[in-house]
């Protein structure tokens, strides 16, 4: 990790495709710029122009409405030009392959993308083959870095530390990219990770991880001080990872019931969107003494904000008015 | 309908006994005094100064006392299939046969993958007042080899373990995910362990008899395919798993390897598989056509070599009535299955008679052995368990009668066949279901 001459933490990634690797300071780092931004999009006057002449992509292979408004939100709001591209609208849908599209798009000297794809390190391979720096907006089932960084920011907000917390996150552990992010950010700031699902949702190999894995919400939340829920996506229902919804909501749906093992002020947390009814009562996911779900999309701007912060300043050309 | 009796119970002391309790090895002169519901005490020389003043004795003279047989293995027919079966009628045979607890399969009309066909099951049999019974609850919904069925409610409303019946979970990604899923909630999954695709068509056993008859055969290899498949998706995630009436020696032997290897692998048999082979078939006895078919001399040995040495943990009657007009048929067009209930003792007792077990050991597969592979609380004496028993002559010989049989249906497949041992009564929750009238 780099330091500068007066000895603070500096971002030195070109890229930010994953939590791995990352330092316990430059997580710190990256919340503690999140949390200036905070106050700054509270106010009527949004706007810096700290990205003034920077274009940023954001290139979106799979639907999204919040993080893609996030990330916008966060461009425009430094200064930067965003644009957006959905692949509604890309030439993918003409056929062209995923490098290809890089290359492209590499070709008209964009600063940052922001990325979004359906496959498992898409996103990395897309980094390879251009200049500017890339986020990662979230990649398959593998990384999504900015929603732990979020997530993180809120809890830190609202218990004031990360370390030695006790995080359960619930669902459909398998296929969430948000638990492998979130996984290895709350390992490296010291909290203690417990995953809550069935059997069929929960990889038998991720204890590799240093978590620990229980198979029923009441065991498993006891004494929690954070509860994550992840989306079930009902379509795996059809896969044969749970027989029915109903089934499902009544082992493995967070309400009351199963919260009053958590501590009696744990905090409930959703990355979006809810399936009410499904893996969240809506009394719980509306209770605004519990809930954080509003304020994490709140941090959300914050977080992403301070990413294009971080990630620019590393971008040659920094601090010399007109390019090098 | 037999309806339970509301009839205060008092202390029924059962006097010169030969005590049998294959869980404690217990094997003894002695008696048993049950309170109630309950067996209050049992020993060698309990009655020694007398049974006390206010019991009802019962002479056991000498005959075996132990406890009553636990069947994990009964098609019931009802729901559904009233003319087949019902509820009272395997009672009844249970009852005749010494069967205190019986489990029954989900092919029923509905079928049982919803909670309330369980607690249906349930109350009938409670009413009854004959065996008790439990249900398994089906792994796919329909038993339709496709969408798992809702098995962590299924088993909140009692179902004891998950199986789709006679019907193999075939898809072995359905398979993996039933196990890992039933997993989640320590949940078991029975596996009738027949390869659906080869065995399709088939009426009997593949070989020479098959190929006499001129009818299409299932290979042996259809189990063994089955079994060692199932024995790797269970290994991937550690998950218990459980054959039902294994009939082969390879299969039998691929238990064995996972057996020592550690895997939580059980299995169990039926009568016919150690007491029959595919020749008993003769020309085209429908009673005989069973699934999975009845195998070869050296097959049959090997089952009994299994039970010998432990690797079959019980015996299930695997009792499924057939009414006439589907048994009355072209032996390939008739139904596969025979009722079991009432000679699953007399024919089991013949792996003591021929000297191949010790009469506990035998026991065993038919008592403890079989609750233990379920969980059940049942198949062992014990101070304030519930007074299930059976009391039977093991010596006194008798020659099997379809028509004579309690049970509905009448096809058995041991129809005309001399056996020995011979249940003299029956006994559940203290109360006497069933008295042999000489």
């Amino acid at each position: 990790m780099k330091k500068d001459a007066s000895g603070n933490t500096q971002f030195a990634h070109r890229h930010l495709l994953g939590i791995e690797g990352l330092s316990p300071d430059e997580i710190t780092l990256l919340l503690d710029r999140s949390e200036q931004y905070v106050g700054q999009n509270r106010r009527a006057d949004k706007k810096k122009t700290l990205l003034r002449g920077r274009t940023i992509i954001n290139l979106f292979f799979e639907a999204s409405t919040r993080t893609l408004t996030s990330f916008e939100l966060a461009g425009k709001r430094l200064g930067g030009d965003v644009i957006n591209m959905s692949v509604a609208s890309s030439s993918i849908k003409k056929g062209e392959t995923l490098i290809d599209t890089a290359m492209t798009l590499n070709a008209m000297h964009p600063d940052v993308l922001v990325v979004r794809h359906s496959e498992s390190g898409a996103v990395q391979l897309l980094s390879e083959k251009v200049n500017c720096a890339v986020i990662n907006g979230g990649d398959g089932s593998h990384a999504h870095p900015t929603q732990a960084l979020l997530d993180a920011l809120t809890i830190r907000r609202r218990k004031g530390r990360l370390c030695g917390l006790l995080v359960a996150i619930c669902g459909d552990i398998a296929h969430s990219r948000v638990a492998r992010s979130n996984i290895h950010l709350l390992n490296i700031m010291g909290a203690r990770v417990r995953l809550i699902a069935p059997k069929t949702l929960i990889p038998p190999s991720i204890r590799m991880l240093g978590v620990e894995v229980f198979h029923d919400m009441n065991e498993g939340l006891k004494d929690c001080d954070i509860v994550m829920m992840l989306r079930l996506q009902t379509e795996r229902m059809h896969a044969n990872y749970f027989p029915s919804i109903r089934e499902y909501f009544h082992f493995f749906g967070l309400d009351y019931e199963k919260l009053s093992n958590a501590k009696p002020d744990a905090l409930v947390m959703h990355p979006g969107p809810m399936n009410r009814g499904v893996e969240i009562d809506s009394l719980v996911a509306d209770d605004i003494g519990r809930s954080a779900i509003r304020e994490q999309v709140e941090m959300g701007v914050a977080v992403r904000m301070a990413c294009l912060e971080l990630l620019t300043d590393n971008l040659p050309g920094t601090g010399t008015e007109g390019g090098a | 309908m037999a309806i339970r009796q509301a009839m205060p119970l008092g202390r029924t002391a059962y006097v010169n006994a030969r005590l049998l309790d294959p869980a404690s090895g217990l094997d003894a002169p002695g008696g048993l005094l049950a309170d109630g519901e309950a067996i209050a005490d049992f020993g060698p020389g309990l009655f020694d100064n007398g049974a006390p003043k206010d019991a009802a004795v019962v002479d056991c003279r000498g005959h075996v006392l132990c406890p009553g047989l636990v069947d994990i293995r009964v098609q019931l027919r009802e729901p559904g299939e009233e003319h087949k079966g019902t509820l009272a009628c395997a009672g009844k045979a249970a009852a005749a046969g010494g069967v205190t607890t019986m489990v029954c399969l989900p092919n029923t009309d509905p079928v049982i993958d919803d909670m309330s066909v369980v607690e249906f099951i349930a109350r009938r049999a409670r009413l009854l007042g004959l065996a008790k019974v439990y249900a398994y609850g089906a792994v796919t919904k329909g038993l339709n080899g496709v969408e798992l069925a809702e098995m962590g409610m299924l088993a909140e409303a009692g179902a004891v373990a998950f199986t789709d019946g006679v019907k193999a979970v075939g898809d072995a990604l359905v398979m993996r995910r039933a196990l890992s899923y039933a997993g989640t909630f320590g949940l078991l999954i029975v596996q009738h362990a027949e390869e659906p695709s080869l065995a399709a068509g088939g009426a009997m056993n593949q070989g020479e008899t098959a190929m006499r008859l001129g009818l299409s055969g299932i290979p042996s290899e259809a189990e063994v395919i089955m079994v060692e498949r199932d024995i790797r998706l269970a290994a991937m995630s550690g998950e218990r798993l459980h054959f039902a009436h294994l009939s082969t020696a390879d299969a039998i032997e691929a238990v064995r390897r996972a057996k020592a290897e550690g895997l939580r692998i059980t299995c169990d048999t039926a009568p016919p598989y150690f007491a029959l082979n595919d020749a008993s078939i003769g020309d085209y006895r429908t009673f005989m056509k069973l699934s999975p078919p009845l195998r070869s001399e050296d097959d049959r040995r090997a089952v009994i070599k299994g039970l010998k040495d432990g690797v079959i943990d019980a015996i299930a009657s695997d009792h499924a009535p057939h009414d006439e007009d589907a048994k009355r048929l072209p032996f390939a067009q008739a139904a596969f299955g025979g009722v079991g209930l009432e000679t699953l003792l007399a024919v089991t007792l013949e792996l003591y008679h021929n000297g191949h077990m010790p009469l506990p050991d035998a026991m065993r597969k038919i008592t403890n052995g079989a609750a233990d592979v379920l969980g059940l609380k049942a198949g062992r004496l014990e101070k304030g368990a519930p007074a299930d028993l059976v009391l039977f002559d093991v010596e006194r010989g008798w020659v099997v009668d379809a028509d004579a049989l309690l049970s509905k249906s009448k096809n058995s497949p041991f129809d005309g066949r001399p056996v020995q041992g011979r249940v003299l009564r029956t006994v559940i929750d203290g109360r006497a279901v069933f008295e042999l009238n000489d």
